[in-house]
């Protein structure tokens, strides 16, 4: 069974078509990016996967480890093991990013019938994964997000995506705003948390990152639909053509 | 197809809270007659069995009242009181006679208050807490009294002490808020029925938190108690005051007086956790909470600190306030204020620094959810005499939705240039964004509001005795619990 099967979804925003007839078929330790154009919808498919309420389904369906997931409450697909790492992380005023964290894992526990875990391995498991994406003690102890840099926020959705060993991790542009040095440490922390078990949805607009976080398939996201599906070297041939011809391609078989 | 929710308001749905308290207790009621006049006074005062002295304070506080018009300059808005329509006594039937032991009070009474999670049997009495449980006008039960005395500590209704303790009661009643004070204060003064006092003698540290439960009871009855606490030279005292009320469609007026003196190398800790009725989601009823708070610093080195949670009422209007009359003296005001739905609170504090070497401290938090209006006033002032004073302020809002509003109103008057004052405002706001975030790391929407509201508080609710920290964390909580499912 598939981890992820979405298959002809149709989305609108305020009337708008968005996504219009989007499947995608992803396996247990899979690593899929998704490319495309910038407003091609990539964050829409982003945020229709984990629950946001701002989309209108139009038609389609999403399988999560075998559950309709539109069944299910954001927090509960979270729960059941999806994550997403925003494009533009939030920032929480007037709480820790340790205690945040502490507060989703033993969400996560208490849903998946395990103990709170106690203090001292909470401490212990965050400090290990804040080593992950070398971030620095003192982050833990801030509001999360508050006052971070760009790189930073980016940063610590990779150390969150640490704490909470998701099943499916959609990572939406977390190469954006990185300088080189920061991209290596993001996807270094990602390639520790990847194993057979788990699947990653790499959205972006550069083949730069796919250089670090290879990928087994590569999508273009294109007018609602992926377009083009084929292996790594699709990422290199969009680097080097641009999506132009995809747009010229595309375009005239629509018209 | 498969359509996913309709997109809804979050924060619309979270902040249709239910009110917890709202029972009624049958029990009979005597009343004095309705309205406002001489009589009414002289009444509640023969009730009372009342020294002349205080019936001649009273009328003089009466007739000054008289001279005065409501005032109107606080940020929030209300239809007309009509004073004469009201009930200015209202006693519990059994209570004429206050009970001698515990375990004779009405039953009726008694599971009220264990309702509220205030038992007042011998047997079950909260360890390391005295209370002093009021409901309507009178005092109905005091726990821990003998062991109290042991030390010397007088802990009491307004009323007994009036009787048996007529000295100290003339010498310190309006001598910190006079009943020329203002509006409330002088209504407060002419017919007020109960409240607590408590003085704790020289040098005596008191070993329990003393604290008054305030239940309103009766319809269309004012509630109007006074409280007096005594702190002689080097004693200490932490005193913690609850309140809640029925659900009623009506509004009811609460105007309390609270007058603290802390003498020389004296400390009172004034803790409150204020959760009348704040009327329901239309803003319908509701307790009109409008209370004249002050304390001054007698002595030298003397430190008088409040501390407010508060969640209810449909108007809150107070200002807890320290006079800094002694040298080196401290005064410090930490308060939450929680609004939600229709609710209007505009609360704050003075800090009047005459001393030298004074310091002071506020620490405001204001949270607005739903329609509600919160507002921060307040006034830090520094007389001439008062070298190096200091003063540190932080005003911090937070809002949930986009239809509540937060205000603040700094005033500050210095007269000494070797003062020190500070201030500084955040505003910040859950929105609809930061719950997804929180959803999405798989924390519920009320657990993610509960998580803010909680970091938010952490530095006033730490300044409450545990057991209250954990008690009004769940307050705020409940304050803005939802039907989100
Ligand atoms: N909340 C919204 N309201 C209106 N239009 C939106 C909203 N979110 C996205 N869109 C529109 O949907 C299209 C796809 O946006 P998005 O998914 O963010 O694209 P991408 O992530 O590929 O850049 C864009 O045209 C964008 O303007
Ligand atoms: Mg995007």
């Amino acid at each position: 069974m598939s981890l992820l099967k979405i298959d002809n979804l149709k989305v609108n925003i305020n009337g708008k078509e968005i996504l219009k007839g989007l499947s995608l078929e992803v396996n247990r330790g899979e690593i899929h990016a998704i490319m495309g154009p910038n407003g091609s919808g990539k964050s829409t498919l982003a945020g229709v996967l984990a629950g946001k309420e701002d989309y209108e389904i139009v038609e389609g369906t999403i399988e999560f480890d075998g559950r309709n997931i539109f069944e299910m409450s954001p927090e509960d697909r979270a729960r059941e093991g999806l994550f997403l790492a925003f494009q533009y992380p939030i920032e929480i005023p007037c709480v820790s990013n340790a205690s945040f964290m502490k507060t989703a894992v033993n969400e996560i526990r208490k849903y998946r019938n395990q103990e709170p875990l106690d203090a001292m391995d909470f401490l212990r498991i965050m400090k290990e994964k804040a080593k992950l994406v070398e971030m620095d003690q003192s982050f833990l102890n801030r509001s999360v997000n508050q006052g971070f840099s760009g790189g930073e926020k980016k940063r610590n959705e990779i150390f969150q995506l640490a704490m909470l060993e998701p099943k499916l991790a959609i990572l939406d542009e977390t190469d954006s705003g990185l300088d080189i040095d920061a991209l290596k440490i993001v996807s270094n922390g990602v390639n520790k948390v990847r194993n057979t078990e788990n699947a990653f949805v790499v959205i972006t607009h550069y083949q730069r990152l796919l250089n670090y976080i290879v990928p087994d398939f590569v999508h273009v996201l294109f007018d609602g639909k992926l377009v083009v599906s084929g292996g790594k070297e699709l990422a290199f041939e969009l680097e080097e053509r641009g999506y132009d011809w995809i747009k010229k391609q595309y375009n005239s078989v629509l018209v | 197809m498969n359509m996913q929710k309709e997109p809804i308001n979050i924060v619309d749905e979270l902040t249709q809270s239910d009110y917890k308290y709202g029972f009624v207790t049958d029990i009979e009621h005597e009343l004095a007659p309705k309205g406002l006049n001489e009589d009414t006074i002289r009444f509640i005062s023969a009730k009372k069995h009342e020294p002349e002295f205080m019936l001649e304070w009273r009328l003089k506080a009466f007739r000054f009242w008289q001279q005065m018009k409501e005032p109107k300059w606080a940020n929030v808005k209300f239809p007309p009181i009509d004073y004469q329509d009201a009930y200015y006594y209202a006693a519990p039937k059994q209570s004429a006679n206050k009970p001698k032991s515990l375990d004779e009070i009405d039953p009726e009474i008694r599971r009220t208050f264990e309702k509220l999670g205030i038992p007042l049997t011998e047997q079950q009495r909260l360890a390391g807490i005295a209370v002093d449980a009021v409901m309507d006008s009178v005092s109905v039960a005091t726990t821990f009294k003998e062991k109290l005395s042991e030390l010397g500590i007088i802990f009491c209704s307004m009323s007994e002490a009036i009787r048996e303790h007529p000295d100290l009661v003339k010498k310190y009643i309006g001598s910190v808020v006079p009943y020329t004070d203002n509006y409330f204060a002088a209504l407060n003064s002419a017919v007020f029925s109960d409240g607590s006092f408590c003085y704790i003698p020289k040098g005596v540290k008191c070993p329990l938190e003393l604290s008054t439960y305030f239940r309103i009871n009766a319809s269309e009855t004012g509630q109007f108690e006074r409280t007096l606490i005594i702190a002689d030279e080097g004693s200490y005292v932490s005193y913690l005051e609850g309140c809640t009320a029925p659900i009623r469609d009506e509004n009811q007026l609460h105007a309390a007086v609270v007058e603290l003196i802390a003498h020389k190398d004296a400390e009172i800790k004034y803790s409150t956790v204020q959760n009348w009725y704040p009327g329901d989601k239309e803003g319908k009823g509701g307790i009109y909470n409008f209370v004249t708070k002050r304390g001054i610093c007698e002595g030298n080195n003397s430190k008088i600190s409040w501390t407010q949670v508060e969640t209810g009422s449909a108007i809150t209007w107070k200002y807890p306030s320290c006079i800094l009359k002694g040298d080196n003296s401290i005064g410090e005001f930490y308060s939450v204020a929680l609004t939600n739905n229709y609710q209007q609170a505009d609360t704050g504090t003075k800090m009047i620094h005459l001393g030298q070497n004074t310091k002071s401290r506020i620490v405001s938090k204001g949270i607005s959810a739903g329609k509600s209006q919160n507002s921060y006033r307040g006034l830090v002032s520094v007389g001439k005499k008062a070298m190096n004073a200091r003063n540190y302020s932080q005003c911090d809002s937070l809002l949930l939705g986009d239809k509540c509003g937060a205000h603040t109103f700094p005033y500050i008057e210095v007269k000494n240039n070797t003062a020190t004052v500070e201030h500084e405002a955040t505003t910040s706001k859950i929105s609809e964004d930061i719950l997804f975030y929180c959803n999405q790391r798989g924390i519920s929407t009320e657990d993610a509001i509960g998580l803010i509201v909680n970091g938010f508080s952490r530095e006033v609710l730490n300044q409450l005795p545990m057991e209250f920290a954990v008690e009004a964390q769940r307050l705020l909580a409940i304050s803005l619990e939802g039907s989100v499912g």
